[in-house]
């Protein structure tokens, strides 16, 4: 079959910035590849788990008896069945959320696993786990845990970073500070100041696929886990030290990931699968239901958040301060300090403070979700400044440029940016058409600026030429947006041979070097450099047995375009440019085997900035907001390939649009879900949104020897305040608290036309 | 679990007869999620789509039947009914996904009495009638009589609904149907209204019929709303009243989907902007006089 | 437990399985029949992941009891593409970069088929009001929508030449 692909190189690179079809594509348009719930062993039982009906309770018992009389029952396990873990532990909140010890923390808080013959004789014998439970009264709202008298959750917690330090367990796990210039002072210098609050609810990554993995151990305890995970490394040292494993024990190999946005940064089912699967020699299967899904795993954090700017006439803001309270479900998490970390990092602000509390409360743990907290603190700060600019009587654009921060600013925490690319997004979307197209009637426009800061972490790649001269590369991270498309690009490149002729792998734990999770935007940047790294390693060796087969020093010979070329000033003769195919077609006689590793720990990931422009359409009599036109800029460095670069912004575009609108974690008062499903969990439908025309502005980061800046989660950060923005310009109602329903919609703009009836 | 597929009315019931725990279904769009989310199994699964009556959809002289497991893909594909009944096919094509019309039928959604189910109340204003099959035989009562309340409906152990008749509309009469939804698809209504209009050879109202769906255990009929519009123009402070009475005659409650205050407002807004579309439609020319 | 014997046709050949009387067609694709193309991403057809066709109708597979493919004739994404043919929708997929990770996509192919068939020039807003069955978390449906239009293109251009 042909395949073709459109816009050849640009930038002078021949392969980087190709639109490559994704190696991995065909199996997946033709149903063969292979998710975790795609894989079924010869002897396979089928795990189900029991699941805690109360949101906070103590167990009292649990009797495991009449399930394991049960048809088809192998094994039953409960929080016994693994190692005690110390609450000073590093993964105790980890351990203990994956199955409940003393203690449930969460409605669907995992405290049985049952395995059997098949997964209807699991699931009945799962009801019959018989577990005692006194309720305890459950902590549902940031208020709520804050209270004088709240019911501690954590006996053991004492807030961290508090001054003076906490002598008594609360429900504050942490507090984080971060100031500079002269708070007083600045807003002394202000000549217009304004306090607002915000308030938002949980909501979930909403992967399409659900949890799921395969664990099957030997006689020898050797455990192999097949799952879908961001991070398969993490898999393996997480499952080890639940239950008290060495590494080598255990092999994991990555199976497609159906999605994951942060949320399968963590692990939920595999330690309880391997578990099973030892105590019953047999290999288990566990799949969630999508009501587990929602139930028992990761939504993001939600937070109350009190913003405060000062401005001068001139629209210089000169003074911030923000107040952050984060609630991370049943553990401590890092909503708040990742929130104060990027609550004023896209301004240069000369006077701020930021306090931000993490708080515990009876839901799921959170976890990681797309730029985890930044959205929120985008929500404050960019709608903040709208008003600013409202009220200052400047263009909304003008006042981000004026204030916008570029190379050698300090962050917020104090330390200088490199090259960045913000500016050079607000100027993109200025020059946009959209920028000046005409709104209709009860239409409004809304532009906002995101900030992430992506991470580096280790990374180990592979490459070995085959003896044909096509290579394949191995990396260690989960492909869970193209990336193996772009490993392919950069190898290419580096290599001189087409991207066709190498084939792109995720290694599993056994076959690849250690490589940190899938997160922080950091696959394409850090994975990338291991790539290029072992790339250019490879080039080293390349260039070796090509000297031995011209007789030339190595240093006569450069690397031209996949052939070894001698540039040095000798006779020449017999020493004709050779193709990397024939130096590999030769490597049995000149060395052996050619392959070559990169294994790094990246620095200088360099942030991500994006602005986003919003039309919105809103029924002013059933508040209901239609989406009618999105542009969203976003400096990506440069963009490998272009496509999935465009396809990480849109995706973040319509995550963050549902977050703004609908999407809404729903609890009844005893802390049970209401929305466990798609129906009533409202993530976007394709009729929900237009074309979200992603621009890809090119700011090289200079850390990344293509300039690779990571894309994926900056993407999510400003569509909460853009859409909030453009409901303001369409109805002259501001809107504080998501979501940003019809119900909540109706009420702004019937409680504002009461207050202009009023006079 | 076991499933049958009878071919007869009296197979059916006979079937129904013998199993006290059979349940039967049509496009089980409704039944399958229930049973996921821990409902009680019922012994047998009774699939009624082998029973052709029951996926007929015919045009009488009189009328139209309806079979009660005809998906409503069928139903909306049907030019002649969604002719004379527009804002009633409306209904039926805004339920799910195309995947879901495939499967949903009115039967199902009538006998599953949620409240916010998106047929009834175009079925109640269409005053359309439902023929009941069971061990005594058959009846045939009113759509409106179906359901009682919030998953609880009149049907008596062992019967089911055959089919839907539909009386062929007067001269000048159209329906239309409107629903609120957070999205644009796939969601399941915050408030639903149903309007049928007749108008009199001088456009004023000669008959109407205003029924609210989520807005109450059951579909609510807005006696004051129809007599504000009889014999008056369906414009101005016809449609205030209507927007007036609709929203006080919406009896809602607080949940997941939405709050009392809302639906009361919203039920007035879309009472109204249904009456304006249904009389709209009234007034096109090939409703005029019949032969 | 007495399993009930199903004959159908599946992607154009005979097949049998057996399968419980509540088993969902879904599960029995899956797991008797062997064809994990077919996905699942919510079991109560809130995602359309298990979209399938069956006797010309796009149904999800989840919401289908298995039993009730006795003597139907049923289609899935494994078999979209003749021989070693992509199916324009495939091929279109591929090129227009409309998946990310890819878990929606059999779903989203089979439902884009059954609309190019009803629909061969679908506007954008068609192809978005026919797909809403369909959720995608990755790609914000942008590239999904272009690809489903263009392969709509591809296949009108390659009637009009008499293929
Ligand atoms: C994703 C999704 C979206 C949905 N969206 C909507 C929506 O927008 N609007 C809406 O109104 N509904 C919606 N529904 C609910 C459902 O699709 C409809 O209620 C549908 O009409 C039910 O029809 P069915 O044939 O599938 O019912 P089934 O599930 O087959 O049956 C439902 C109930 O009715 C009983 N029953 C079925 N047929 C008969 C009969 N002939 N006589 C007596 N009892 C019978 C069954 O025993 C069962 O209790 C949605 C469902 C899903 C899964
Ligand atoms: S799995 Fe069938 S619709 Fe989601
Ligand atoms: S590509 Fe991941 S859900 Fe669609």
């Amino acid at each position: 079959m042909t395949i073709t692909e459109a816009n050849p190189g640009y930038k002078g690179y021949k392969y980087v910035g190709t639109r490559l079809i994704r190696p991995d594509g065909l199996e997946k348009v033709t149903g063969k590849a292979r998710f975790a719930a795609d894989l079924n062993l010869a002897g396979q039982l089928h795990g189900a788990v029991v699941r805690s009906p109360h949101a906070h309770a103590r167990i009292v018992s649990i009797d495991t008896s009449r399930a394991e009389a049960m048809p088809g029952v192998k094994s039953v396990i409960t929080g016994d069945d693994f190692p005690s873990v110390d609450p000073g532990h590093r993964q105790y909140d980890m351990c203990v959320n994956i199955i409940a010890r003393d203690k449930v923390f969460y409605e669907g808080h995992a405290v049985a696993a049952v395995a059997a013959s098949t997964l209807e004789q699991a699931r009945a014998a799962a009801a019959a786990v018989e577990v005692e439970y006194e309720a305890l009264q459950a902590v549902l709202t940031i208020d709520e845990a804050m209270a004088d008298d709240a019911p501690v959750l954590h006996s053991h917690m004492l807030t961290r970073g508090a001054e003076p330090p906490a002598e008594a367990p609360s429900n504050v796990a942490s507090v984080t500070r971060f100031s500079g210039g002269d708070l007083e002072a600045g807003f002394a210098e202000a000549d217009f100041v304004v306090e607002r609050e915000f308030s938002t609810k949980p909501v979930h990554q909403g992967y399409i696929e659900p949890h799921a993995c395969v664990a099957d151990t030997g006689q020898d305890g050797h455990t192999t886990i097949w799952c879908s995970s961001q991070g398969h490394f993490n898999v393996r040292s997480s499952t080890a030290t639940l239950l008290g494993w060495e590494n080598t024990r255990i092999k994991v190999v990555p199976a497609e990931i159906g999605g994951g946005f942060g949320g399968k940064t963590t692990i939920y089912l595999e330690p309880l699968a391997a578990a099973l699967s030892s105590q019953a020699g047999r290999p288990v299967k566990m799949v969630m239901t999508r009501s587990e899904v929602f139930r028992a795993t990761g939504p993001a954090p939600c937070a109350k958040i009190r913003v405060k700017f000062g401005a001068r006439s001139d629209g210089a803001i000169v003074a911030a301060d923000a107040h952050l309270i984060y609630s991370n479900g049943a553990y401590q998490g890092a909503g708040g300090m990742l929130g104060a970390m990027t609550v004023f990092e896209s301004y240069k602000i000369p006077n701020f403070a930021v306090e931000a509390l993490d708080v515990v409360v009876n839901t799921a743990r959170s976890a990681a979700y797309r730029a985890p907290a930044a959205p929120l603190t985008a929500f404050a700060t960019e709608t903040v400044l709208d008003e600013i600019a409202e009220e200052l009587g400047i263009d909304a654009m003008d006042l981000r440029l004026k204030n916008a921060v570029k190379e050698g600013d300090p962050s917020t925490m104090g330390f200088p940016l490199a090259r960045v690319g913000f500016a050079e997004c607000l100027e993109a979307i200025r020059s946009h058409p959209h920028f000046s197209a005409p709104l209709g009637p009860n239409q409004g426009r809304g532009l906002a600026a995101g900030y992430w800061f992506n991470i580096g972490e280790s990374s180990s790649a592979i490459v070995n030429l085959n003896e044909d001269g096509t290579a394949t590369v191995v990396t260690g991270s989960p492909d869970i947006g193209g990336s193996r498309a772009s490993m392919a690009l950069m190898a290419a490149e580096e290599l001189g041979i087409d991207p066709h002729d190498i084939r792109p792998v995720v290694g599993d734990t056994e076959a690849v070097g250690f490589t940190d999770i899938t997160e922080g935007s950091r696959a394409t940047f850090a994975t990338g450099r291991a790539v290029v790294e072992a790339c250019r390693n490879m080039v080293i060796e390349l260039r070796g047995r090509a000297a031995t087969m011209m007789e030339a020093e190595v240093g006569d010979i450069d690397w031209v375009d996949g052939h070894a070329v001698y540039t040095g000033d000798g006779d020449s003769e017999g020493k004709e440019p050779l193709s990397l195919a024939v130096i590999a077609g030769k490597a049995k006689r000149t060395g052996g085997p050619l392959t070559a590793t990169g294994s790094l720990e990246a620095h200088g990931a360099g942030p991500s900035f994006t602005v986003h422009l919003c039309d919105v359409e809103v029924d002013p009599e059933t508040g209901v907001v239609s989406i009618v036109r999105y542009t969203a800029a976003q400096d990506a460095g440069t963009a490998i390939h272009p496509s999935y670069v465009e396809g990480q912004i849109q995706g973040g575009v319509a995550q963050g649009v549902g977050w703004a609108l609908n999407e809404e974690y729903i609890y009844d008062s005893d802390g049970v879900m209401e929305n466990p499903g798609f129906l009533d969990y409202r993530v976007p439908v394709a009729s929900d949104l237009p074309m979200i025309d992603a621009v890809i502005v090119e700011v090289p980061n200079p850390a990344h020897p293509y300039g690779v800046r990571g894309v994926g989660e900056a993407g999510i950060v400003p569509p909460i305040p853009a859409v909030a923005n453009a409901i303001h310009s369409a109805t002259g109602c501001r809107i504080r608290d998501l979501p940003m329903s019809p119900v909540r919609v109706l009420e702004a703009i019937t409680a504002a036309g009461a207050r202009a009836n009023g006079g | 679990m076991r499933y049958e597929s009878p071919t007869t009315v009296a197979e059916a019931v006979e079937l129904l007869g013998s199993e006290p725990h059979a349940r039967v279904y049509a496009g089980a769009t409704d039944l399958i999620p229930q049973i996921r989310s821990g409902r009680p199994e019922p012994t047998v699964m009774v699939d009624l789509k082998h029973i052709d009556r029951l996926c007929a959809i015919t045009s009488t002289a009189a009328g139209f039947t309806v079979g009660a497991a005809a998906p409503t893909a069928d139903i909306c594909a049907d030019g002649a009914l969604a002719a004379e009944f527009p804002g009633l096919v409306e209904a039926s094509g805004l339920i799910g996904s195309d995947q879901i019309q495939n499967r949903s039928s009115w039967g199902g959604n009538l006998a599953n009495a949620s409240p916010a189910a998106d047929t009834p109340p175009s079925l109640v204003a269409n005053c359309a009638r439902a023929v009941i099959a069971g061990p005594d035989g058959e009846r045939t009562v009113l759509a409106a009589e179906v359901a009682t309340g919030p998953g609880r409906t009149s049907l008596t152990p062992g019967e089911f609904i055959v089919e839907f008749e539909l009386d062929r509309p007067p001269a000048r009469t159209a329906d239309a149907y409107l629903r609120l939804t957070p999205r644009t698809e796939m969601d399941i209504a915050v408030v639903g209204a149903a309007v049928r209009i007749s108008l009199d050879a001088q456009g004023r109202v000669a008959d109407a019929a205003v029924a609210l769906g989520a807005v109450a255990p059951t579909v609510v009929r807005v006696a004051d709303a129809e007599a504000a519009l009889i014999g008056r123009e369906p414009a101005g402070d016809a449609l205030a009243a209507v927007e007036a009475a609709a929203a006080a005659a919406a009896d809602p409650i607080d949940d997941k989907r939405g709050t009392v205050a809302y639906r009361r407002q919203v039920a007035g807004v879309l009472a109204r902007r249904a009456v304006a579309t249904a009389a709209e439609r009234a007034a096109e020319p090939q409703r005029g006089d019949r032969p | 437990m007495t399993r009930v014997h199903v004959t159908c046709t599946i992607n154009g050949d005979p097949a049998e399985f057996l399968c419980d009387g509540g088993q969902t067609l879904l599960d029995a694709l899956r797991d008797e029949v062997g064809l994990t193309g077919v996905k699942e991403g919510c079991g109560t057809g809130d995602c359309g992941a298990c979209s399938v066709m069956m006797d010309g109708r796009l149904l999800c597979s989840c919401l289908v009891l298995a039993a009730e493919a006795e003597g139907s004739d049923v289609s899935t994404v494994e078999g979209m593409a003749s021989g070693d043919e992509l199916h324009p929708l495939q091929q279109c997929f591929l090129e227009g970069a409309a998946l990310q990770c890819g878990i929606c996509t059999p779903g989203f192919l089979v439902a884009a088929e059954a609309l190019l068939e009803r629909n061969p020039d679908p506007t954008e807003t068609e192809v978005r009001y026919a797909l809403a069955g369909n959720l995608c978390r990755c790609t914000g449906y942008d590239k999904i929508v272009r690809s489903v239009m263009a392969a709509a293109r591809s296949i009108n251009a390659g009637a009009g030449s008499g293929h």
